[in-house]
């Protein structure tokens, strides 16, 4: 049912002004009021492959649930989303559509694609405000209980699709609050607070129980979930959480700090409300953070609002090899932030204190493509040249964290401590465990993590029933 | 929520707390900490975990309190909950079976050290502990420990208690008497350490030191507690608390102790002015 087009480009999503959010943590992008998504979801021609599920790691039917928006049976639209997607406020702010269901959206042959993520978010938003609930009655209790470890992506979205299912699922979180690097990695300037406790209070709602505080490989082993607390599957899903610093002088001054724990102040700790808060941070005035990516460019906006007076980013390669989306760089440079590219830091100086004086840096020129098939950076002897900062943030990547490592000894893992598990269910070589996201991946996207939770909820359902179902196949790593 | 069992002064600003925390009580051994965090906007305070009580599923803590979050700690009575509590953390202590041990704390570091001590006794070592503080009253767990280990020899810097002078001096002086130790642990202020370790070293006595640097998830994530060991990068949280003291660069990591103090004296502050108006109106 091909219709004729009558708008070529995307209706753009209101922003808050780029000079006013540069200074607050409200959230910057502002969500289509409902005239606006009726008209883009009208823009979808409905057309007869849609290609755009495909690219969805979580098949969510999305011809369906923007029909439904263009014909305003907004609770049918949420219905649709939720069916597949349990995190569809989120995944609305954070996913990178452009290069996962918009990409291979049709119309963007010709056009600009249909902004399938603006519509996901108004329709999550305009559930959450009108308290729609997922109504379809879970399946009959199993009796099976599951243990999943960490609460971020992966590890909501396994809970939500065995909950579902029938089992028992307990996620234990090493922190405080649950959400993973949803609460203590993404700002609330791009990832409100309210909207992730909202989604994970539904998930309770469907049975999921949460016990925060509960570091596993500490508090309890991988093992002591199956013969102490009698689980019969266990998904783990912690996270890639250990940051990594480049080996150069100064690295252990104060004001230099992981994107971790630049962020993890701001955003779990609320160390920008201090000393309404007790975390304090250091609210540097020119601070530079280092990376490329997603998480260097939330560092880089928050030290804009923490009251940089000067916020550089600095990256090794060009804009072009820039792993972050070009969305969240267009909305960084608006607000300000200073784009150094091909440099990179060779070390860090010192004033008496022992604080942040300056950075060397040196420039880069770009060779012949590396594995990852960018065009490495090549340091220019003789180059050098400080720049005036009080705090750097390095954003260059995580490793993975030792703490279920150090306790399973019979899981087996990759030379970077990533956990090897099958691709297409999580299956890991230990019978029962099963593992997903970024400990298995590396540094990803959420929706990556989510699409590993959903394939493995499934493995894991015929696990519970039939434990020879599948294996571990280690062709697919 | 854990709620408070006990609650006890040890010294002024020093509160031992008993509280419930089975599932930590069971898996915890000496040299492993906790994270608490007391309210909504509160901090994540690192806490060795000083004893465990696994019939009454109890954790024992003891808190100095220093800044803001500590002095909110102990303000907290029987029967108050504390909000979080996570552990146990890091790694336990490495106690050799049958080994003599010289265990020395100072101040609020011998918190640290009785855990280590019991450990080694339980284990059939030997263990003289010295425990040292500024005066008389700083001076804790002082009989416990006496019922615990082979000899107790406390220091204060006024000669208040015990002999007048540095837990040093106490090393030493047992050193020429002849003792011979196959590990002395020190956990201390980070100039008493440094002392201890300087006079170890040179004679090459194994020296482990707990360290209590700035934290703030606890499990590795965030990096903050990094110190510098035989000029390698370790985090404290996951690679420790328990280092060799031979190796730790101590003027780094009291350093990097010192990043918030501006910061810490204005949430004390504040903290102080409303406790103070609390009392007025009460």
């Amino acid at each position: 049912m091909a219709k004729k087009i009558t708008q070529k480009t995307k209706n753009a999503m209101p922003l808050q002004d780029a000079v006013a959010r540069a200074h607050n943590f409200e959230e910057v992008a502002l969500g289509y009021p409902i005239d606006l998504a009726v008209l883009e979801a009208q823009r979808c021609i409905q057309c007869k492959n849609y290609p755009c599920v495909a690219g969805c790691p979580v098949e969510i039917d999305i011809p369906k649930f923007i029909l439904q928006v263009a014909e305003r049976d907004f609770e049918g639209a949420f219905k649709t989303l939720i069916d597949r997607n349990v995190l569809p406020a989120i995944c609305g702010r954070v996913c990178p559509q452009e290069e996962q269901c918009e990409v291979k959206c049709t119309l963007g042959v010709k056009f600009e694609p249909v902004a399938i993520g603006r519509i996901e978010r108004f329709v999550a938003d305009y559930a959450s405000l009108l308290k729609f609930t997922d109504d379809t009655p879970p399946a009959p209790p199993t009796g099976h209980k599951v243990a999943v470890v960490g609460s971020g992506p992966a590890g909501l979205t396994v809970a939500a699709d065995l909950a579902k299912m029938g089992h028992g699922v307990t996620i234990f979180e090493a922190l405080h609050k649950a959400g993973g690097v949803l609460v203590y990695g993404i700002p609330e300037f791009r990832l409100p607070k309210a909207i992730v406790a909202g989604e994970i209070e539904a998930l309770k709602r469907i049975g999921v129980e949460i016990k925060t505080n509960h570091v596993i490989g500490q508090t309890f082993t991988v093992d002591e979930l199956f013969t102490e607390l009698g689980y019969e599957a266990v998904f783990i899903a912690t996270g890639a959480g250990l940051p990594t610093f480049p080996k150069i002088p100064g690295i252990n001054l104060i004001g230099v700090y992981s994107a971790n724990e630049y962020l993890t102040r701001s955003n779990l700790m609320k160390a920008y409300l201090f000393p309404v808060s007790d975390t304090p941070t250091i609210r540097g005035r020119n601070v530079a953070v280092i990376g490329g990516g997603n998480t260097a460019m939330d560092a880089v906006r928050t030290a804009l609002r923490l009251g940089a007076e000067n916020a550089y980013l600095v990256y090794r390669r060009t804009r072009q090899e820039m792993p972050a989306r070009r969305e969240e760089v267009e909305h960084a440079e608006e607000e300000g932030v200073k784009i150094m590219m091909l440099a990179a830091p060779t070390a860090i100086l010192a004033d008496e204190r022992s604080r942040v004086r300056a950075m060397r840096c040196i420039r880069m020129e770009l060779g012949e493509p590396d594995s990852s098939g960018r065009r490495s950076p090549v340091p220019q002897q003789g180059s050098e040249f400080d720049i005036d900062v009080d705090t750097v943030v390095f954003a260059i990547g995580q490793g993975a964290n030792p703490l279920i490592r150090n306790t399973t000894p019979d899981l087996p893992m990759n030379k970077w401590g990533n956990i090897l598990a099958d691709d297409a269910t999580g299956a890991t070589q230990k019978p029962g465990v099963f593992a997903g996201g970024d400990i298995v991946t590396g540094g990803a996207t959420v929706i990556s993590a989510m699409g590993a939770g959903r394939k493995a909820a499934r493995a894991i359902d015929r696990y519970l029933t039939n434990p020879s179902a599948d294996g571990y196949s280690p062709t697919d790593v | 929520m854990h709620r408070i069992l006990n609650k006890d002064i040890l010294a002024p600003d020093v509160v031992r707390f008993w509280i419930e925390g089975a599932h930590i009580a069971r898996k915890r051994k000496p040299g492993q900490f906790v994270i608490v965090r007391t309210s909504e906007n509160g901090e994540r305070i690192p806490l060795t975990i000083a004893d465990v009580d696994k019939p009454r599923g109890a954790i024992s803590i003891i808190v100095q309190g220093v800044g803001k979050s500590t002095r909110q700690l102990n303000a907290l009575n029987v029967g108050d909950e504390i909000l979080d509590v996570a552990g146990p953390l890091g790694k336990a202590t490495e106690i050799h079976p049958n080994a003599t041990v010289c265990c020395i704390g100072g101040g609020i570091g011998t918190a640290v050290v009785y855990p280590i001590a019991c450990g080694t006794k339980a284990l059939h070592g030997q263990v003289v502990a010295i425990v040292g503080g500024r005066t008389k009253d700083l001076v804790i767990l002082e009989k416990e420990l006496r019922a615990v280990v082979d000899r107790v020899i406390v220091t204060t810097d006024d000669g208040s208690a015990g002999t007048k002078g540095l837990v040093t001096d106490a090393l030493q002086a047992l050193l020429d008497e002849g003792a011979v130790f196959d590990e002395v642990v020190a956990v201390g202020p980070l100039p008493m350490m440094k002392a201890v370790v300087a006079l170890t070293k040179p004679l090459g006595i194994k020296t482990t030191v707990s360290l209590n640097p700035l934290m703030v998830d606890g499990t590795g994530m965030c990096g903050g507690c990094r110190v510098s060991v035989d000029g390698e990068q370790k985090f404290v949280c996951v690679d420790g608390p328990e280092f060799n003291g031979h190796l730790v660069d101590f003027d780094e990591l009291g350093a990097r102790l010192r990043a918030y103090r501006e910061q810490e004296a204005e949430s004390l502050r504040i903290y102080n002015e409303r406790v103070a108006c609390q009392a007025i109106t009460n």
